[in-house]
């Protein structure tokens, strides 16, 4: 689906409302709908990483509450950070917390206008 | 009107509150959470005796409040077990957040409940005042004459519940039955057992192959449309009532409806009553009939939903009734059951040849109501057939000392 960006807001141009009769029974939703709702441009500040001081312990991806820190298997098939996913991050700032302070690969940066 | 009609059944004497605990052992939901609270206590007091000597395999959760104890079965429910409660006034009244989520989720918790009088001024007896106030919540209703009722519909709300997606209540008056030991039909576990079946939902949040997100924010474009389904699912559940029922009675011989119909087809002028209040006006009812006086008498067993229709039907001929509720709506107009009466003989048109009806609050806090004060009800609707003396349009109050 095409999508367009409103003040914050990424809605889909032609999404269908579903009626009664066919949404499911109850206040339900089926499972990854956040995917589509693009969260990023609420942020204010902005995780950049540094893949260079990046040491792979994945602390990062474990606190992000929006699982936004993307990961990529490597060759020894284990998970290395591949970077952030920009649609969805907040910015809340956990990651760079939590990066252990001897690296800092992580670090906020004021979002430019 | 006790008699054995399930060949395999046992008559023991049971108050209201042992026999629903009764029905909870045979019931076995995997999970219970409660919070003690006059007149209810016993039932899940007598229920935790039964986990905590092994006889059942429920799980059953001590909470410190009733908003957690609906919230705890609300979870479970979501999680996919069977879940009940028990409580009573005030105790109703703290889950007041949490009833309309159970219902707005369409998770089938079910509840026992005892009508007690809300504070204040404090009072642990008998009214309708709790439950009458969550009319509007999205629960299904049922209200019991005495234990034996209180422990076929607890039954059979079990397979209502489930099966119309809504959360279901069944109500005991305070004291009146929940105290007062009677002589009850206690079925065999197994065949109760087999009647309510194995609850399987069709969803639910622990089954991690199919996930899905339950309660999530529904804003201007979708929250009308679950209302819709809830508001679709009430009116639908009365067939399944009606359904559960007709089983019950194959099953264990007991006939139930959407409400009871006593003497009343032929009847001249009628009452409309609600809970253990019936039992005494049967009395009079059969007392009027022998002087030969045309009376009948409408019980409501389901309030809601609330089988409006059918009801105007059968009282749209009758010349004068009375609508006795045990809760005052305190709306400055009239008690919660003479609306609902009133609006359904509306609506099916009968304004202008409409029965005339007066509505009565009776038994607030406990106050007693006796078969004397049934007698003057009939009398006034007598006289008011007769034309000797003019309907009151204003809510009549029993048995209160107002001058």
């Amino acid at each position: 689906m095409k999508k367009k960006e409103v003040k914050g807001f990424n809605v889909h141009d032609n999404e269908k409302k579903l009626s009664v009769s066919e949404l499911p029974v109850g206040d339900i939703v089926e499972a990854g709908t956040a995917v589509d709702f693009y969260t990023g441009s609420w942020r204010l500040q902005r995780p950049v990483w540094n893949k260079e001081k990046c040491i792979n312990c994945l602390i990062c991806w474990i606190s992000c509450p929006d699982s936004c820190i993307k990961i990529l298997p490597d060759k020894q098939k284990t998970s290395i950070v591949a970077g952030i996913d920009y649609d969805h991050c907040k910015g809340c700032g956990i990651c760079a917390k939590e990066c252990p302070s001897k690296i800092k690969a992580i670090t906020m940066e004021h979002e430019k206008k | 009107m006790i008699k054995t009609v399930c060949s395999r059944g046992k008559i023991v004497a049971k108050t209201g509150n042992e026999v629903m605990a009764e029905a909870m052992r045979q019931i076995e939901p995997d999970v219970v959470a409660a919070y003690p609270i006059t007149p209810a206590t016993e039932i899940v007091q007598i229920f935790s005796q039964f986990v905590a000597d092994g006889i059942i395999k429920s799980e059953f959760v001590a909470v410190e409040s009733e908003h957690s104890a609906m919230s705890t079965t609300i979870a479970a429910s979501a999680a996919g077990a069977r879940a009940m409660t028990a409580t009573s006034s005030q105790g109703l009244s703290l889950m007041w957040e949490m009833l309309y989520i159970a219902s707005g989720l369409r998770l089938p918790v079910v509840m026992a409940e005892v009508n007690r009088a809300l504070s204040a001024p404090i009072n642990i007896h008998g009214d309708q005042s709790d439950t009458m106030g969550a009319r509007d919540s999205g629960w299904i209703q049922i209200y019991s004459e005495n234990s034996q009722e209180a422990y076929d519909n607890m039954i059979q709300s079990i397979r209502i519940a489930e099966k119309a997606k809504l959360p279901a209540f069944v109500t005991t008056d305070g004291f009146i039955i929940s105290h007062c030991m009677e002589v009850v039909e206690v079925y065999p576990d197994v065949d109760v057992k087999a009647f309510i079946g194995e609850y399987k939902p069709d969803r639910y949040l622990l089954d991690v192959k199919n996930p899905y997100t339950l309660g999530s924010i529904d804003l201007q474009d979708y929250y009308f449309e679950h209302r819709y389904q809830l508001a679709k699912a009430m009116t639908d559940a009365k067939d399944i009532i009606l359904d559960v029922a007709d089983d019950f009675k194959e099953t264990f011989g007991r006939e139930y409806g959407l409400y009871e119909k006593y003497m009343i087809d032929d009847a001249e002028i009628a009452i409309v009553v609600i809970g253990s209040v019936a039992g005494t006006s049967k009395v009079v009812v059969k007392e009027l009939r022998k002087r030969g006086i045309k009376a009948g008498l409408l019980k409501i067993r389901v309030y809601r939903p609330f089988p409006s229709y059918q009801i105007a039907k059968d009282l749209k001929r009758i010349k004068a009734v009375a609508i006795l509720d045990k809760a005052d709506s305190c709306s400055g107009a009239f008690g919660p059951i003479y609306s609902d009466v009133a609006a359904s003989l509306c609506s099916i048109g009968m304004v202008s040849s409409c029965p005339k009806i007066v509505n009565y609050v009776y038994g607030l806090g406990g106050r007693e109501i006796n078969t004397d004060h049934i007698f003057s009800i009939y009398e006034k609707l007598k006289k008011i057939v007769l034309g000797v003396e003019n309907f009151s349009n204003k809510i009549e109050y029993i048995n209160v000392r107002i001058k």
